[in-house]
């Protein structure tokens, strides 16, 4: 049989074209492959087989009938388990949305399915996506592939771990405070979060709206290009995605590219000459592993030898962030997760005799430590008496933030620094302390404060062979950019294509 | 400093039922996690204008068309307590109409 475990899209569209294998036998390989393996990682809430079988019959019957095979045709994806599809649950990874198939689909799945691409299964997840380690879900912990005694990251571990162990090509998570580069960074593979509005949101369950974003996982940054291709433009169902955002690429600003991110690539000679890059210095200091280091070091020279020119810069405020989001983020969800009631979705406390209890005994005992830690501190921040010295306070600080990065990218064109300060942590390490837990999302959060793209690339291995992540970061709607430098760097640094032990074991 | 009434207070407005043990944790963990954040006390935002969001948004209007809803039945198929009650109107039509289902509202 035809390997197609850990492939890129464009090896698996190459092998469906070319006939040596079906879309339903690249399908069935990858469901197999998952179901021998994600015992013990857990990437999955729930296997999409059904789905995932009728999609890949469809790519090959129009394959044979003498179509083309579309941008991502036959190839496996997994969807985190926040992005609705009907006639599966959509959990969230929470007790309270168990049993809960939502009766309308997700903009981004619309788009990924019209594609040709073919749904694996439902990712794993932070209960609504709040947590750094993927060990706030519900249902099970997610492990890492590259050493199961070690978290994936969070809160899109699922499918980054779906991706990192060959469960599937690609992923999709969701990006509030650094859930796709943290979970990516730690897993050995690319993940971006795209400028926000880049994406529609509609079918993302809310956790907190100003924040959110959709974006890719995969094993290379083309592939993140091409997935985000598919899924990017505006909807009319969700009032913050951009208008015509590529009409603001092709002005004077971003002359060369285009809505095609691959091509931007293809078309790229691998050069960074004349591309400025600033080291976030801030996120250099304490707590930052030795590995770590040398792996930004090491990758700084790489910048340098492709042309770019390099040096530190500060960013004001950036140490002032992890505050600013904690509240800001919290607000927003302890208002977006008050419609879980009992009474229109999702689970119901039975026993109740009057409304109010049956609110407050449904919420208690549906939400998990985390959420309901995290609407307390939302609740406060914004309760009578609190609002103006934590959550205006915040949404101030949240502007100088914004406009110290748009100083620095009057400068730069890119701004890098670690994706996180560590390597994956152990499993248990870190759950007591949810202040500790916070922090390792310290390099990722100012960048949805901002609004701006950012994308993880492996950039070396440190402790106990654990990978290490590259950010790098642009401006408002420079993703095409972004991941033309990202494309350079990864060539050039040469981790793109270690797979883990997971997503070799099948070959 | 956060006191255990405080989380009591708070738990109440965000409908939630906490035990004595979740009380204490929260009282204890929320404590400490604001005053890590007091330190945004020390950043001079005087004049400066709250940001609720990254980009310039502005609301947004769509054009007056009738579009088709999933009906009541597909939407009302994810509530834990709905019926649907079907009657004819005086002109011998069938109407039908479907509910969710909540324990007692008031006394």
């Amino acid at each position: 049989m035809t390997d197609v475990i850990g492939k890129t899209i464009s090896e698996i569209k190459q092998l469906i074209s070319s006939k040596q294998i079906s879309a339903r036998e690249v399908a069935t390989l990858h469901i197999e492959h998952a179901k021998r393996n994600d015992k013990e990682t857990n990437a999955f809430i729930c296997l999409t087989e059904e789905l995932a079988l009728k999609q890949a019959d469809a790519v090959d019957k129009n394959f044979a009938s003498g179509g083309e095979l579309p941008a991502l045709g036959g190839v496996p994806i997994c969807l985190k388990d926040n992005i609705c599809v009907p006639d599966y649950p959509t959990t969230c990874g929470s007790k309270i949305l168990e049993n809960f198939k939502p009766p309308y689909q997700a903009t981004s799945a619309n788009r990924l399915f019209e594609a040709g691409a073919v749904c694996i299964g439902k990712g794993n997840l932070d209960e609504f996506a709040m947590g750094s380690s993927n060990e706030n879900s519900a249902f099970s912990i997610t492990r890492n592939p590259w050493n199961l005694k070690k978290v994936p990251g969070g809160s899109s571990g699922g499918p980054a771990v779906a991706v990192a162990s060959g469960y599937s090509s690609i992923g999709f998570g969701s990006d509030t405070g650094g859930s796709i580069r943290l979970p990516a960074s730690f897993c050995g593979i690319v993940g971006m979060k795209p400028t926000y509005g880049l994406v529609s949101r509609f079918g993302l369950v809310a956790y907190a709206s100003s924040l959110d974003q959709i974006g890719p996982f995969g094993n290379s940054v083309e592939d993140c290009a091409l997935a985000l291709a598919v899924i990017v433009g505006k909807d009319p169902k969700d009032s913050t995605s951009i208008d015509d955002p590529f009409g603001k690429f092709n002005t004077k600003k971003y002359p060369a590219l285009d809505m095609n991110f691959a091509k931007s690539l293809t078309g790229h000679d691998g050069s960074l000459k004349g591309i400025k890059i600033g080291v976030l210095n801030d996120l250099l200091g304490e707590g930052l592993e030795s590995e770590v280091r040398a792996a930004t070091e090491n990758g700084i020279k790489v910048f340098k030898e492709l042309g770019a020119e390099v040096d530190e810069v500060k960013v004001d405020h950036l140490d002032i962030a992890l505050p600013v989001y904690y509240i800001i983020a919290t607000a927003e969800a302890s208002a977006n997760l008050s419609r879980y009631d009992g009474v229109r979705y999702g689970a119901r406390d039975k026993d109740s005799q009057d409304l109010m209890s049956m609110y407050m005994s449904t919420r208690s005992a549906g939400f998990g430590a985390e959420v309901k830690r995290r609407i307390m501190l939302g609740t406060y921040a914004l309760s009578t008496g609190y609002y103006d010295a934590y959550y205006k306070k915040a949404q101030q600080v949240r502007r100088l933030i914004k406009e110290a990065f748009d100083k620095a990218f009057e400068k730069y064109d890119v701004l890098i620094s670690p994706t996180s300060p560590t390597v994956a942590f152990g499993l248990g390490e870190k759950t007591d302390d949810p202040l500790t837990m916070y922090l390792s999302d310290i390099a990722t959060i100012p960048i949805n404060l901002a609004g701006l793209p950012g994308i993880s690339v492996p950039c070396g291995f440190g402790r106990e062979g654990l990978p290490i992540g590259m950010q790098l970061v642009g401006p408002q709607l420079s993703d095409a950019r972004l991941l033309t430098v990202a494309h350079a760097f990864e060539k050039s640094v040469g981790f793109a294509s270690k797979r883990s032990p997971l997503a070799t074991v099948a070959r | 400093m956060i006191t255990s009434k405080d989380v009591e207070h708070v738990a109440k407005l965000a409908r939630l039922a906490l035990t004595e043990d979740e009380k204490r944790l929260y009282t204890d963990q929320l404590s400490r996690i604001l005053e890590y954040f007091a330190q945004l006390n020390a950043v001079n935002t005087d004049g400066v204008e709250p940001m609720s969001h990254a980009l310039p948004v502005v609301n947004v209007l769509r054009e007056d068309v009738v579009e088709t809803p999933p009906g009541h039945k597909t939407l009302l198929a994810t509530a834990p307590d709905a019926e649907t009650v079907t009657s004819s109107a005086p002109d011998g039509t069938e109407e039908s109409k479907s509910f969710f289902r909540v324990p007692k509202i008031g006394d």
